[in-house]
């Protein structure tokens, strides 16, 4: 889960990080009043969930509340890579003397936390990473001992020469690291990591991705996902306990498991169609998962022709297709249904779909050339 | 022949009156699977099924049934605390089948079993099977035939579907495992390669990857560099976007790293015969039993 700069800046902000003040608005008048307590000139900075902000006009400088005003006016709303614009963060702008890189990373091959720093900080880290990868320290750190004094000082020196500057950017990776790790992080970054004329090293930027496993166990982080920041098909899904992920195609899927429906995706794309979405309706059979995920399919006005790929294991094909019928019974399917059934309880299934005039197939590879040539009659 | 489970494979089920530990453990039974203990705190000196005996731990279960496999079907938040018990207690293997165990959970548990020489399979997986001698986990014993393919997979019914071509086909397996779609697992690819690759009664492997993270990529050198048999894989996920979780907590293309483009190009250059559907997997595989 993707948390907004300002969700990322207060659980910085609890651990000791030290950062301008600021905060958060939702209107242009609450945008002017931080502006007018700040003093001086702020940054505007557009609350999204998609980097290059700046470019796309969503982070604006603003010498006087007045101008804070006009210039949250202008952002709040906009629309960035599709996202609409619903706060703005209100930063007093920081006189920057260096910008360095700090970030954190859950790394699969060592299986543990790592951090990246860089001392070439504010711009993109996988490209430093490409083209100049001796400007990037890496160092993995073994959760049991937590980030030892040692390391951070070995790692704040490679970003600053000065002892002192050193010493305070060690500071802040120990508190990066506890961000990290008592918030089940998969990812926190600090880009830039600036230090002021007068010394002073602080965070002027918050990104942070939590793991979605830890949400069951940590309520008051899960309450800061925005739903606004998201598809509203997405979020629908999601409530019917549904992994769905909208794409730009015409083939709606319902398949059960993560890899098949992948690769359900793949097979439309391969016959020469196109996937609507991804959507596991996962082991458990519940008819009303089906029924959702129907639902939630068919309000997308894009999709042509809709493909279940069903493998039953866990999965009971007979609540699948008791799913369907329900469905089709409850709301009208305007578009053809394609489905495969194969596994547990399969001949009751096909047994219940003819019932109502439906029929199944048991062949994977036959059911996804057969709606994409639906689709391609129906263009 | 088979790697991990087989005939003399005696297993701890914990969580086994949960409701999925309960309707697995008894499909395990049905499969010939030698559950010899379950384990659900509070409930020790009751009996599963009117056979299997209960125990409020696994170091009771393994001392008093001699148990050396332990399967976990405990929730998530309880399931890094399952595995580290199973491991404490003495077992060579456990599987934990758990979707949803927090990745931070994972960090701690994996030096924990690493160093009791303890193999943890999973989580987030639907664990292995070797047919006609034993299975742990989910996968249906009823899709699968004994033989002399091995199946490694990240995924669940992925490994389903293909599985049931090779099985439709008269292709049997030595052992399907299935290693899990977390970023952290305790069982990569390269681990069950080189069991295969030891295996007498493994001759051709198929490797069934995912989107996200380099484990193939690694995989793929390591086929050239060790695997005496030949492979034969699959990526998913060649229309996944960059940057989303496709349900499984691994399935992640970051940055412009983990695509399958990257993956397929890997296995091709590692002479791995890549499937572009499923249904391929049987003429690819049956060209090297052949050979």
């Amino acid at each position: 889960m993707n948390l907004h700069e300002y969700q990322g800046r207060a659980l910085f902000k609890a651990a000791g990080i030290p950062m301008p003040d600021g905060d958060v608005a939702s209107t242009a008048s609450e945008a002017e009043s931080i502006a007018r307590r700040l003093g001086g000139t702020v940054v505007v900075k557009a609350q999204v969930h998609v980097g290059g902000r700046g470019k796309a006009g969503g982070v604006k400088l603003a010498k006087s509340a007045a101008e804070a005003g006009e210039a949250a006016e202008r952002i709040l709303g906009m629309s960035i890579k599709g996202l609409v614009v619903q706060k703005v963060l209100v930063v007093p702008a920081a006189d920057i003397a260096n910008e360095a890189y700090v970030g954190m990373i859950m790394d699969r091959d060592s299986q543990r936390p790592v951090f990246m720093v860089s001392p070439a900080g504010g711009i993109d880290i996988e490209e430093v990473a490409e083209k100049t990868p001796d400007k990037i320290r890496r160092l993995a750190v073994d959760p049991r001992y937590g980030l030892l004094p040692h390391q951070a000082l070995g790692l704040a020196l490679f970003l600053y020469p000065d002892i002192a500057r050193a010493r305070a950017a060690a500071r802040i990776m120990e508190q990066l690291y506890t961000v990290f790790t008592t918030n089940g992080c998969s990812l926190a970054e600090i880009n830039p990591l600036v230090t002021t004329p007068d010394g002073k090293v602080m965070a002027l930027d918050a990104k942070v991705i939590i793991d979605d496993n830890e949400l069951d166990r940590r309520p008051d982080l899960a309450l800061l996902r925005d739903d606004t920041a998201e598809e509203p098909s997405e979020v629908a899904a999601r409530r019917a306990n549904l992994t769905f992920i909208k794409l730009s195609g015409n083939v709606g899927c319902v398949v059960n498991g993560a890899g098949l429906a992948m690769a359900t995706m793949d097979l439309v794309k391969y016959y020469g169609g196109e996937p609507a979405n991804f959507l596991d309706i996962g082991g458990s059979s519940n008819p009303e998962k089906v029924v959702n995920a129907l639902r939630i399919i068919t309000s997308d006005p894009a999709v042509k022709a809709i493909l279940f790929n069903i493998f039953g294991g866990i999965t009971r094909t007979d609540d699948v297709a008791n799913g369907i019928v329900t469905a089709t019974r409850q709301f009208k399917v305007n578009v053809p249904i394609v489905i495969r059934l194969t596994g547990t309880n399969e001949a009751e299934a096909f047994r219940i779909l003819k019932d109502v005039g439906m029929t199944a197939l048991s062949d994977m590879d036959e059911a996804v050339r057969q709606v994409v040539a639906l689709v391609g009659a129906a263009a | 022949m088979s790697i991990f489970i087989d005939k003399d494979t005696r297993l701890v089920v914990q969580g086994i009156t949960g409701r999925d530990g309960s309707f697995h453990s008894k499909q395990m039974i049905e499969y010939g699977t030698n559950v010899v203990a379950g384990v659900t705190p509070g409930k020790g000196g009751q009996t599963f099924e009117g056979t299997v005996p209960i125990f409020n731990t696994v170091a009771e279960a393994v001392s008093k049934t001699g148990a050396n496999t332990a399967v976990v079907y405990v929730p998530p938040a309880g399931a890094a605390g399952a595995v580290y018990e199973a491991a404490d207690a003495g077992v060579r293997l456990v599987v934990c089948i758990t979707e949803g165990v927090p990745v931070m959970d994972m960090t701690k548990v994996m030096p924990y079993v690493r160093e009791r020489g303890v193999r943890l399979i999973g989580p987030n997986c639907p664990g292995l099977i070797s047919p006609g001698a034993s299975k742990v986990g989910i996968i249906p014993g009823n899709i699968c035939a004994p033989g002399r393919v091995g199946i490694v997979s990240r995924s669940g019914t992925l490994t389903y579907e293909i599985v049931n071509h090779l099985t439709k086909n008269g292709i049997g397996q030595s052992s399907c495992v299935g290693i899990g779609g977390d970023p952290i697992i305790g069982t990569n690819f390269i681990d069950v390669l080189g069991a295969f690759n030891d295996d007498p009664g493994t001759d051709v492997i198929v490797m069934m990857g995912e989107i996200g993270g380099t484990d193939e990529q690694n995989a793929a050198a390591f086929v050239k560099a060790k695997v005496k048999k030949p492979v034969v894989g699959f990526i998913a996920g060649q229309t996944a976007p960059k940057g989303r979780r496709m349900g499984h907590a691994g399935a992640i293309i970051s940055g412009s790293s983990g695509t399958a483009e990257e993956k397929i190009a890997a296995f091709a250059a590692a002479g791995i015969g890549v499937m572009k559907r499923p249904i391929d997997v049987v003429e690819l595989v049956r060209a090297r039993l052949k050979q």
